[in-house]
């Protein structure tokens, strides 16, 4: 249910109702414009390919395939909404829920699995994509996100007076992390300097069991005030008004005129991780409320009322789905174990004498083993 | 010592353990608190808070912000009025947030003002490896604690050391960060739950605590070799020197429970006696603990060693993915190479 100060609507930027109706919006309609209903169709196959993924990533899981899966269910309008709104050069910190967003950047989601495999700590280039790693520790990469906007306002990217050179950062992160101090730092960085830096707060109303009234006694966009940036809410079950919003603040940041707060209000429909029980701190029937405003029925609603979602473009997504899933099982099923000596490798860039020699030994004591196989 | 109590003996796993001590120190002294993240209705992602909030009520168990330096630094002042707040860091990887408030503050305050403030906070952490988890949540992070002068650095590996010394360390009058080996939470053994409670309420009875947290304890007797650990490792040992007896070694497995102080008389005792050494830790051996112990070692009893301490322990690199930890972590083989080395001089 709709709650209090950071779980109210409050100030909520909302372009389709709960119902999938269009309702106007003087301030950010023109973001939205542009929009064809291909660009709308491709938004809605982009949240379902997504949660095709996510429901199989969990079921690997389950299976014993992954050591932990991290669900994005619920917020794909979130996710979807805003990476849209991007481009090269500009470049995204995620935290470590943003399945949707790589999945926009063009990161092949069955790719990423190795991280959850406990085969690697990342999985895809961060310069290739223009998507940094994703980082577990809470709010660490924010600080990171203002350093690197800063860093192209230098290279001539930002305010340049070519919208289509210019680029800007955005930076996701939780309701949670909202507390942490990196998270408040990169605030008062991005703000003092101003950075061309757009932090996407999914509010998804919970920090795996504290609900977001344990972080906040306000809406999170709230905060942008006290470091004096623009901070926006935006219903994040609405994947067009969650575009329009990020689109704006995009070109705010991109044309040179600094940071933007952008809290996107949303629900984990799953549980934290797969590690999680969510019965132990929450009821059934809130579950059901959001339930009943799951983002992707609610544009399917809109298409569909519009006419505008054929079926055999439906059964051609679903079928797309099952695919994505099929590459993602077989993907994650196919990963093998490189040689064990390569947990030694890029500790450091250059040689290491300490690394060298534990390396050695390592395959020395490795090899001892292999020479008592031969001996018996 | 303290006075025989009637025992009560009861079954539980080391994780099971630490919620019944924190129980019992909450029940003994109303100025105990808890706090950290998701550690009330949830009971904590280990569950060790469990059924506490339930009982205690939200003023004792407090479910803070996602904010390490605020929990810590927000515990620092509570302790100065006199409360013993017992905070729990969910994952070891997730204390550097509070590294400053501990290392600059918490350990430094009774120094500081010459004796004048205390500052009695415990800080809990589920701590090492061996449990399959994605990065940030398998470090060993004691060398950087036992480092700081200050703190008191511990780390039970049994329930009925998991039961009795979180209670010693919300007695101590030291901030004493109390480290949980996680992949051991679930190892059961039997728990006197009565003898640690009269400890406490004897006259003197937080000194003798902290006293005796801090003294090792000698896990399996041996002649040959000491094979020293602490946590996680100490089972490992174990099991290590189980399997050199049938090779006709015999270790000596002490379980140092306190990593900082480290206790050298129990240490040194066994050493004299076997002439020789192994430090087993998770953490990686290069600037470590074993390092450490090693050097006290060789100055205080370098005439009674047959061969050079050995350390086995975790590589000089970031924690690897969990597919490759078991051939990061020591293991049975590393730890009985180790052995035949020492056993060769
Ligand atoms: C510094 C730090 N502290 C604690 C954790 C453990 N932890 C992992 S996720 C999480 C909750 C995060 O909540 P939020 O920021 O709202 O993001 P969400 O997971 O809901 O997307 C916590 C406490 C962590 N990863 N890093």
């Amino acid at each position: 249910m709709a709650g209090i100060g950071p779980l109210s609507e409050e100030g909520l930027v909302r372009l389709l109702d709960h119902e999938g109706r269009r309702v106007e919006d003087a301030t950010y309609d023109p973001y939205v414009s542009h929009l064809t209903m291909d660009d709308l169709r491709a938004f809605w196959r982009d949240m379902t390919l997504t949660r095709a993924f996510d429901l199989e990533s969990t079921s690997l899981q389950r299976q014993g395939e992954l050591g932990l899966w991290v669900p994005a269910l619920g917020q794909e309008a979130a996710q979807i909404g805003s990476a849209h709104a991007t481009r090269l050069p500009d470049h995204i910190f995620p935290s470590y829920r943003e399945h949707g967003v790589l999945h926009v950047k063009g990161i092949d989601l069955a790719s990423i699995m190795g991280m959850w495999r406990g085969m690697e700590h990342s999985s895809w280039d961060p310069t290739a994509y223009g998507v940094h790693t994703y980082t577990l520790v809470i709010g660490a990469h924010a600080p990171h996100a203002v350093g690197y906007a800063q860093a192209m306002d230098w290279d001539g990217l930002v305010g340049s007076g070519d919208p289509e050179k210019d680029g800007a950062v955005v930076c996701y992160f939780g309701d949670g992390a909202t507390s942490q101090g990196d998270v408040n730092e990169a605030l008062v960085f991005a703000a003092v300097n101003n950075a061309p830096v757009v932090f996407f707060i999914q509010n998804n109303q919970f920090a795996i069991s504290e609900p977001t009234t344990r972080q906040s006694k306000v809406p999170l966009a709230q905060r942008a005030s006290g470091v004096g940036i623009p901070g926006v809410r935006v219903d994040g079950n609405d994947v067009v008004a969650v575009h329009a919003v990020t689109r704006w603040a995009m070109e705010h940041a991109r044309s040179g005129q600094g940071p933007v707060v952008i809290e996107a209000l949303t629900y984990r429909m799953g549980a934290h991780t797969t590690s999680d029980d969510p019965t132990r701190y929450r009821t059934t029937s809130d579950e059901q409320y959001w339930k009943d405003r799951d983002p992707i029925a609610r544009l399917e609603t809109f298409l569909t009322s519009a006419d505008e979602l054929p079926e055999d473009f439906k059964a051609q997504v679903e079928a797309d789905g099952k695919e994505l899933a099929r590459r993602t099982r077989e993907s994650v099923k196919g990963w093998q174990r490189g040689p064990v000596e390569q947990m030694f490798d890029h500790v450091y860039g250059t040689p290491h004498a300490l690394v060298q020699e534990e390396k050695a030994w390592f395959n020395r004591y490795e090899a001892s083993f292999a020479d008592q196989e031969v001996a018996k | 010592m303290t006075a025989e109590a009637p025992a009560a003996v009861r079954s539980m796993n080391l994780g099971g353990a630490i919620n019944a001590g924190l129980r019992a120190a909450m029940e003994r002294d109303p100025k105990v608190l808890l706090m950290g993240e998701d550690i009330g209705q949830l009971g904590g992602v280990f569950r060790v808070t469990d059924g506490l909030w339930k009982d205690f009520g939200d003023h004792r168990v407090i479910d803070t912000p996602l904010a390490e330096s605020g929990i810590v630094g927000t515990a620092i002042g509570m302790a100065l009025r006199g409360y013993t707040p017992v905070v729990e860091i969910q994952f070891d990887g997730f204390i550097f947030p509070a590294f400053n408030q501990i290392t600059t503050q918490l350990a430094k305050l009774h120094y500081r003002t010459k004796g004048k403030l205390s500052v009695p906070v415990v800080i809990r952490v589920p701590f090492a490896g061996g449990i399959g988890a994605v990065e940030h949540h398998s470090e060993s992070i004691e060398a950087l604690f036992a480092h700081t002068a200050g703190l008191r650095v511990v780390s039970p590996a049994t329930p009925q050391d998991a039961y009795d010394m979180i209670q010693q360390a919300i007695a101590s009058p030291d901030p004493v960060l109390f480290l949980e080996p996680k992949a051991r939470y679930w190892d059961k053994g039997e728990v006197d739950t009565a003898r640690v409670g009269t400890q406490l309420e004897a006259v003197g009875g937080a000194q003798a605590a902290t006293a005796e947290m801090s003294r090792a304890r000698v896990a399996r007797e041996g002649k040959d070799v000491t094979l020293l650990a602490y946590g996680p490792s100490v089972r490992l040992c174990l099991q290590s020197a189980e399997l050199a007896a049938a090779d006709s070694v015999s270790a000596e497995v002490i379980d140092l429970r306190s990593v900082s102080p480290f206790d050298m008389e129990t240490v040194l005792a066994s050493v004299k006696k076997t002439g020789r050494a192994v430090v087993v830790h998770e953490a990686p051996v290069a600037f470590g603990t074993g390092g450490e112990l090693a050097a006290r070692i060789g100055e205080k009893a370098f005439f009674h060693l047959h061969a050079p301490v050995m350390r086995v322990g975790g590589f000089h690199m970031p924690y690897p993915g969990s597919k490759f930890e078991h051939d990061y972590l020591p293991s049975v083989d590393r730890i009985l190479d180790a052995v035949d080395r020492v056993m060769a001089h």
